[in-house]
């Protein structure tokens, strides 16, 4: 449980508006021709998004134990060296 | 050394309750482990029923005891039931689920519902499983390869990917419900250093079973699509690519292999500290490198796909890391060897299991090695010798740590004693037959017979043909454990609280355990493994909780 | 990872929490067995995780793959149906954490009433879902024996016609990945439901609230999930 005991409705507010706030940046930012950046930016903004939710929603922000963190932390991991270990292959392909 | 402690009957695990309902809905990790033991036997023997229909057809070079197609399935029907339903849970769903609870202090399992849950997916799987073989069974190997599996093959794909995904759901739900456990449910006083070897090892395991497993999950997913709508993501004449296949099912089916080994590791280090009076040596270390195995097993997997397409530089990356992998492994078997060093050996049925281990382990890791040089792998690949390899790891290493846990344990489970000299037979008959079997493999494999053929050129048949009789042999040696562990329920002498003199809290506990495990909470106040203090004669009592 | 030893410690001495009724027998105190719920609900999300991301894995290698495919199909998506839905879920989560709040704090009717707008939003999520998959099934976009995807031009390549066999594996990829998405979304609904139904019943006190946390991480999972498909699936390529 969080100890801000200092109004975590204000908090839970705050983050609701600004997930919105980051789904429209993400639309308009798609309408803008970025080329390869495009990607990028989207996935940073999503990364950010969920990274709002993890922490404020589900309360990692205020767990007093690391162990959920490494959890999250390691999955994540897990699921990165699955991409990019996968595109070490694809990528490199064509060089042969 | 055993210590004596008159019996009268009292109130335990398995007489509390009787009846059928008392078992099929019971929560307590004791009884699931038994059940979880019945059931993986039967799908022992029926995957050793394919294993021998096999070695049969393969005694003669031509293809004469079955059709080719039928020994497709037959080929495929032995992995599937064996790797999905023997393997994957045999230790952590009998041996860890009996164990675990009890080496920790604990009552039960963090959610023994969900214990149960696994249980019943497991066999639901498993029902699925022997529906398929059934009526008409697969042939695409237990690798179900795409295009092959999605596109062209008419048999029963979409039925055992089902039934495999529901069995993997079991084994997800296990590895969750043993990382809670462990920390959350430790007696006091239990650290994290003071854990015995065979809960690191289960706990590295579960970290696999939870991470690997939803990936296979989701291919299965994916291939049971493709077939039924004939998409095209892993058909290439539609655009897709065989190979992400590949890459998504070994993501899972390489850690899948560790889930397989490392659990037996866990035993082997039970059993040595305890035959050798010793404490492990380096006991960091192989706690550590069960983890480390866990870790570098998921960055492997593409060791399985060097002849398949992957570039060159993928290869050459997998290739030194699977000679990473090697090492945690490595440490163990050092660590273990130090330990028998100026040891107090006993060679009770359960120690010539994990001689056995220590051997045939080294000898299937040694070989993998060679499979990681990508030169020798282009020639080995899709030979015997990968088949030797992998049976000299997964027989010769997880089946002998298992053969040697259900002995080392089989009075605290039964409450009975097993006849220790046909005990010391059978391990004898199963290390020969072993050997017999696997070891010619290895030089089929290397002069070139490839695997999944039925018929090969005749110089190859003198190998062939001590393979089957080795194969016999090893039968035979599985069959006793099961025939005198059974006369053992009925007629074996009553076991003492700790016939071994062993370190470990479910040696503290009677033998049956009562159905909560301890009388009162243990309290831990000694490392682990404390033999000096137990050997030690005439000196102060071990403070002693339960 | 040293705080569970420390409070199990503690714990040796005291039996009078032994009468509460939702501590199950195997529990020394409730606190242990809210601490085993949290973290077996973390590892499983976990687990669904890594089971989306086998479908993330093999977005990735296609869309990089197929590019101008990819972007051509995803134009054909209901863009403004999407970003609903975003907006659907977001507020979704909101109201769950308002609800675990509102467990915490003894305020039923506002318990209630967010578990309630939860499961509303979850329904209209999956309504405008309907609509969209309906939409694709109309014009040919279903992955299978009626695909249909013929000359349509690939974004910023006037004449370029996309392949039709690259971009099914784009909408075999967008049916699997929200197609799995929203069958989370329901068992979140049902899951949810019972929630209300314990809550209804006063099940629920600022002592025992667990379900509602979990049920409530189980939710935000399904809105991460969401948060990363919309970019990756609606926003490709938008450029006017």
């Amino acid at each position: 449980m969080s100890e801000h005991s200092s109004s975590p409705l204000k908090t839970y507010v705050t983050i609701w508006l600004t997930l919105l706030a980051g789904t429209a940046l993400t639309v308009y930012a798609s309408t803008v021709d970025l080329g390869h950046f495009n990607a990028a930016v989207a996935l940073t903004i999503a990364s950010c998004k969920a990274l709002l939710v993890a922490l404020f929603f589900m309360h990692i922000r205020g767990a007093s134990e690391k162990l959920v963190k490494l959890v999250v932390i390691a999955t994540v991991f897990f699921l990165l060296i699955l991409l990019a270990l996968s595109m070490a292959d694809y990528a490199t392909r064509a060089w042969s | 050394m055993a210590s004596e402690n008159p019996q009268p009957e009292r109130v335990n695990y398995l007489n509390k309750e009787y009846g059928v309902g008392s078992w099929l809905l019971t929560t307590d990790h004791k009884r699931i482990a038994l059940l979880y033991l019945i059931s993986i036997t039967f799908f022992f023997f029926i995957g050793g029923f394919f294993a021998l229909l096999i070695r049969l057809e393969l005694l003669t070079p031509a293809g004469d005891l079955v059709q080719a197609d039928t020994y497709n399935k037959l080929f495929t029907m032995h992995g599937m039931v064996m790797i999905f339903f023997f393997l994957i849970p045999s230790i952590p769903a009998v041996l860890g689920n009996f164990l675990v609870p009890m080496m920790i202090g604990a009552k039960d399992l963090a959610f023994p519902r969900i214990n149960l849950l696994s249980w019943y997916l497991y066999i639901i799987g498993g029902v699925m499983m022997l529906h398929c073989m059934l009526t008409g069974g697969v042939d695409t190997g237990w690798t179900f390869y795409t295009p092959f599996s999605t596109a062209y093959t008419n048999t029963k794909i979409v039925e055992a990917g089902l039934a495999i995904f529901v069995a993997g759901f079991s084994s997800i739900l296990t590895g969750l419900n043993f990382v809670v456990t462990i920390h959350r449910m430790r007696a006091p006083g239990m650290t994290w250093s003071r854990l015995p070897l065979f809960i690191w090892a289960h706990y590295a395991t579960s970290i696999i079973q939870i991470l690997g497993t939803p990936v296979v999950a989701i291919t299965i997913v994916l291939v049971a699509v493709e077939r039924t709508l004939h998409l095209g993501i892993f058909d290439p004449k539609l655009g897709g690519d065989p190979l992400l296949f590949q890459h998504l099912f070994w993501f899972y089916s390489h850690p899948a292999v560790y889930i397989m080994i490392l659990p037996s590791m866990g035993i082997v280090s039970e059993i040595i500290a305890c035959f050798s009076r010793k404490r492990i040596f380096g006991y960091s270390f192989v706690a550590l490198s069960s983890i480390a195995i866990a870790v570098f097993g998921f960055l492997v997997w593409a060791h399985h796909m060097f002849v398949a397409g992957i570039s060159v530089y993928a290869a050459l990356i997998f290739s030194l890391l699977s000679y990473a992998v090697a090492v945690p492994s490595a440490v163990k078997v050092f660590n273990w060897t130090a330990t028998l060093y100026k040891g107090s050996i006993h060679y009770d049925a359960p120690m010539l299991y994990a001689f056995g281990f220590l051997g045939l382990f080294t000898m299937g890791g040694l070989t993998g090695l060679f499979l990681a040089a990508l030169g020798i792998n282009v020639h080995v690949t899709d030979t015997y010798f990968v088949v030797a390899h992998f049976h000299y790891i997964m027989v010769g290493g997880a089946v002998m740590g298992y053969l040697g846990g259900m002995h080392f344990w089989w009075p605290k489970i039964s409450g009975k004693l097993y006849p220790e000299g046909w005990a010391r037979l059978a391990a004898l008959i199963v290390f020969i037959g072993f050997n017999l079997t696997f070891f010619p493999q290895f030089i089929l494999g290397y002069v070139g017979m490839p695997r999944r053929y039925y018929q090969y050129p005749p110089e190859f048949q003198v190998l062939n043909v001590l393979s089957t009789a080795g194969a016999t042999i090893l039968g035979v040696g599985y069959l006793l454990p099961m025939i005198y562990f059974l006369w053992s329920m009925r007629y074996g002498k009553p076991a003492p609280d700790n016939p071994w003199n062993a370190a470990g809290l479910e040696w503290k506990t009677a033998s049956p355990p009562p159905t909560f495990n301890f009388d009162e909470e243990p309290v831990v106040t000694w490392e682990a493994y404390n033999y000096e203090e137990l050997d030690a004669p005439h000196k102060e009592e071990v403070p002693v909780a339960g | 990872m040293p705080g569970s030893q420390a409070t199990h410690s503690q714990t040796v001495a005291v039996h009078g929490e032994a009468h509460n009724p939702a501590l199950l027998h195997h529990f020394a105190e409730p606190q242990q067995q809210r601490d085993a719920a949290s973290l077996g609900m973390w590892i499983f999300l976990a687990t669904e995780v890594m089971f989306f991301g086998g479908l993330f894995c093999a977005y990735l290698i296609y869309r990089l793959k197929y590019f101008a495919e990819f972007s051509a199909a995803s134009k054909t998506l209901a863009l403004s149906l999407g970003a609903t839905n975003t907006a659907v879920l977001i507020c979704s989560s909101l109201t769950v954490v308002l609800a675990v709040y509102a467990a915490q704090h003894a305020r039923r009717s506002m318990l209630l009433g967010n578990l309630i707008l939860t499961i509303i939003l979850g329904f209209v999520f999956l309504g405008i879902k309907a609509v969209e998959y309906n939409e694709k099934f109309e014009k040919h976009h279903v992955p299978g024996p009626s695909f249909q995807f013929s000359e349509v031009n690939v974004p910023g390549h006037p004449g370029q016609y996309a392949n039709p066999s690259h971009a099914q594996i784009f909408f075999a990829l967008y049916f699997v990945m929200t197609g799995l998405h929203a069958l989370h979304m329901i068992i979140g609904i049902g899951i949810f439901v019972w929630l209300l139904v314990m809550a209804w019943k006063g099940r629920f006190t600022p002592e025992y609230n667990t379900p509602v946390e979990m049920g409530g991480l189980y939710w935000h999972f399904v809105d991460i999930v969401w948060i990363y498909l919309f970019p990756l699936l609606y926003l490709i390529d938008r450029h006017p």
